[in-house]
């Protein structure tokens, strides 16, 4: 027993230790909430409220494995979900019913304009040489003012029956917006480790002067990686609105720091060159407990906030000592 | 002339003039002294932070908490006066400090643990604002002390228009003119403000800074505690500007300040970047945002235009670096 512990820790020591930090998060949570932590109730809405988080953040982690960092995620998410529902009410409002065609285009449609928005922020960051923070910046205040634009600063909601299942039927008892989760990160997780462009990303955020001498064609894997975050953060859009059955140019304006927290909690270096899917669901396991925990506790809001940044620096303050330990320093 | 064209702040300088003709032509009154007194004391809040963003942004760092920082610092200092009574000059002093060790914190993460300045900021800005609106429940504060009001009405000197009312060169204004001056004098004359640059050239690896014989730690200190400072007083214009302290009025709006700077010509790399250079970007975005209101231009469009004018001209900026780069390769190339 203790010979295989000693085994698998030498083997995923992140692992080891994100599943013993989920055990104890878990606990603690469960004493602090004796009555209602536990209640299927609680655990069904958990994991409703991660996936949203979850592609976020995974849309955040892969630009962060090459070495950058992507603060127009939230905002990209938005210009989605408000492209399908404006789409959405336009179509079943005029044709008084056929949902199924309109609910499919919206959904194209809302993809297609993240896709958009990741080809915009891959062009200014790989053909231009911008600086990743200053073009996501930018392109977030552009994007947040185009949202407001198309919305005058309201909220769209109504969307058909069949749209808002998705955020919120079950099924077999788990909710859908975790399966779908699922599915996605298994698709990412299968890119990045067994695809060429996924492992040149990951050489890239190690060193990217030396990965163009050997032949990695650097613009082509930094432009598919803006893409992929960007259809990322519209999956996460389109969720959002299915889960709230409204849009509105400001909605998760909060998660843009508990996306860099979850990847850099999960094993994501800020520097580039490391991170992997299965640490970044580990940590978005051990937020989620100690949101909802704290969110049991009637606690407040803003005290949540402050313990994310303590959190944050923690981690940051761990992984410098274990890096130093390990001999595995950046730069 | 060739020297003009070779420097960021002339383009800008530029562009300063053609949006002023634009803007006058459609509305005359932006061209007018009492319009520009007007912005030079609204945007003074912005322009001392701005002083403080671009030695941090020269250092090679950047700072996302300062407003978070200016917010703490405004919030306490006010609650002090209110309660045990003060001065104008004890309201500075006092948010100066406060502001400085918050500034000192973020120092401390960032080079004792080697954690990147982006992610300590995004951290430490969310501990100081969360820990005081969950204190304070986030209200407002309207009754602010006396001599909020009183200094905030002081001009150094006043003109009276055609129709009798009043304006003139606002304190306030002055004040911000000191704080560059100083930044100024700091950057060009002064050893501490020579090894920004030093520190900030050498990239994500300092150890050609360290091996010149600079002290690293005693520099970021001096940078983010000196960020503090001016975020600390900047709290306190925005208190005289707006009469009234409203804690969730300035987190959020840190990119204003950071573009305007790299607007300047700040490169985020580190190790170049001018206070006049930072002057003429806040100048920008300030005649950009008036000139807009005097257009009357809806103001859902405002995020829309100035992202669009922020993305167009860091884009610039950038695809000028990347010239220069390789011009000094085809020097190089030449030598050789």
């Amino acid at each position: 027993m203790n010979q295989t512990l000693r085994k698998t820790y030498a083997k995923h020591p992140e692992g080891f230790v994100l599943g013993s930090i989920i055990l104890f998060v878990f606990c603690l949570m469960w004493i602090l909430n004796p009555a209602r932590f536990l209640r299927p109730g609680n655990l069904q809405s958990m994991a409703f409220q991660l996936p949203e988080l979850g592609l976020l953040s995974l849309a955040m982690m892969v630009i962060m494995i090459n070495g950058g960092i992507n603060l127009a995620i939230v905002s990209t998410a938005n210009i989605s979900g408000i492209t399908a529902a404006l789409i959405m009410k336009g179509l079943v409002a005029a044709e008084g019913g056929n949902a199924v065609s309109a609910i499919l285009l919206a959904v194209a449609a809302a993809l297609a304009v993240a896709a958009l928005v990741g080809i915009a922020n891959g062009f200014l960051v790989a053909y231009l040489d911008m600086s990743p923070i200053l073009s996501t910046l930018g392109m977030m205040t552009l994007l947040n003012g185009i949202t407001i634009l198309m919305t005058k600063g309201y909220v769209i909601s109504g969307f058909p029956p069949a749209y808002t299942a998705i955020g919120n039927v079950l099924v077999f008892g788990i909710p859908l917006p975790i399966i779908v989760f699922g599915l996605i990160s298994a698709a990412v997780a299968f890119f990045l480790n067994s695809t060429a462009t996924g492992f040149e990303l990951y050489m890239i955020g190690t060193n990217p002067l030396a990965s163009l001498y050997s032949g990695v064609n650097l613009r082509g894997v930094l432009m598919k990686s803006y893409i992929l975050s960007g259809l990322l953060s519209g999956c996460a859009g389109l969720i959002m609105i299915a889960r709230f059955n409204s849009a509105k140019s400001d909605y998760g304006a909060s998660y843009l720091l508990v996306t860099v927290l979850a990847s850099v909690l999960g094993g994501t270096s800020s520097t580039g060159g490391f991170g992997k899917v299965t640490g970044l669901v580990l940590s978005l396991i051990i937020l989620q407990i100690v949101s909802s925990g704290l969110n049991l506790l009637q606690a407040n809001a803003f005290l949540t906030r402050a313990l994310w940044g303590i959190i944050l620096i923690l981690v940051m303050v761990v992984n410098h000592y274990s890096q130093k330990s390990s001999g595995r320093t950046p730069a | 002339m060739d020297r003009f064209f070779r420097r960021t702040e002339s383009y800008i300088f530029l562009a300063i003039v053609i949006f002023s003709i634009l803007i006058t032509i459609i509305n005359p009154n932006f061209f007018s002294l009492e319009n520009l007194f007007d912005l030079l004391k609204s945007y003074s809040f912005v322009g001392i932070l701005a002083a403080g963003v671009l030695m941090v942004i020269i250092s090679g760092g950047i700072d996302i908490s300062f407003m978070a920082v200016a917010t703490v610092a405004e919030y306490l200092t006010v609650l002090f006066i209110t309660r045990f009574g003060g001065s104008m000059f004890t309201a500075f002093l006092a948010a100066g400090l406060i502001g400085a060790l918050m500034g000192v914190v973020n120092a401390l993460l960032i080079h004792s643990f080697n954690i990147p300045t982006v992610i300590a900021t995004i951290a430490t800005m969310n501990i100081f604002y969360g820990f005081l609106i969950m204190a304070t429940g986030g209200k407002w504060i309207y009754a602010l002390p006396e001599c909020f009001r009183d200094f905030a009405g002081i001009r150094v000197f006043t003109i009276t228009n055609a129709n009798g009312s009043q304006y003139g060169l606002s304190i306030i204004t002055v004040l911000w003119f000191a704080v560059l001056l100083v930044s100024a004098l700091i950057l060009r004359y002064t050893t501490i403000g020579r090894s920004l640059y030093a520190i900030g050239g050498c990239g994500i690896d300092k150890s050609p800074a360290r091996r010149a014989g600079l002290n690293i730690l005693k520099t970021q200190v001096f940078v983010y505690a000196y960020m503090g400072l001016l975020a600390g007083m900047a709290g306190i214009v925005q208190a005289l500007l707006v009469q009234t302290v409203a804690p969730n009025s300035m987190v959020g709006k840190e990119l204003n300040v950071i573009a305007a700077v790299v607007l300047g010509g700040a490169s985020i790399a580190g190790g170049s970047g001018t206070v006049l250079g930072a002057v003429l970007g806040v100048a920008l975005l300030a005649i950009l945002n008036n000139g807009l209101t005097l257009m009357r231009v809806p103001s859902y469009w405002y995020d829309v235009l100035i992202g669009a004018v922020i993305i167009l001209s860091v884009a610039v900026g950038a695809l000028q670096g990347k010239r220069k780069k390789r011009k000094a390769i085809e020097i190089e190339e030449k030598a050789a």
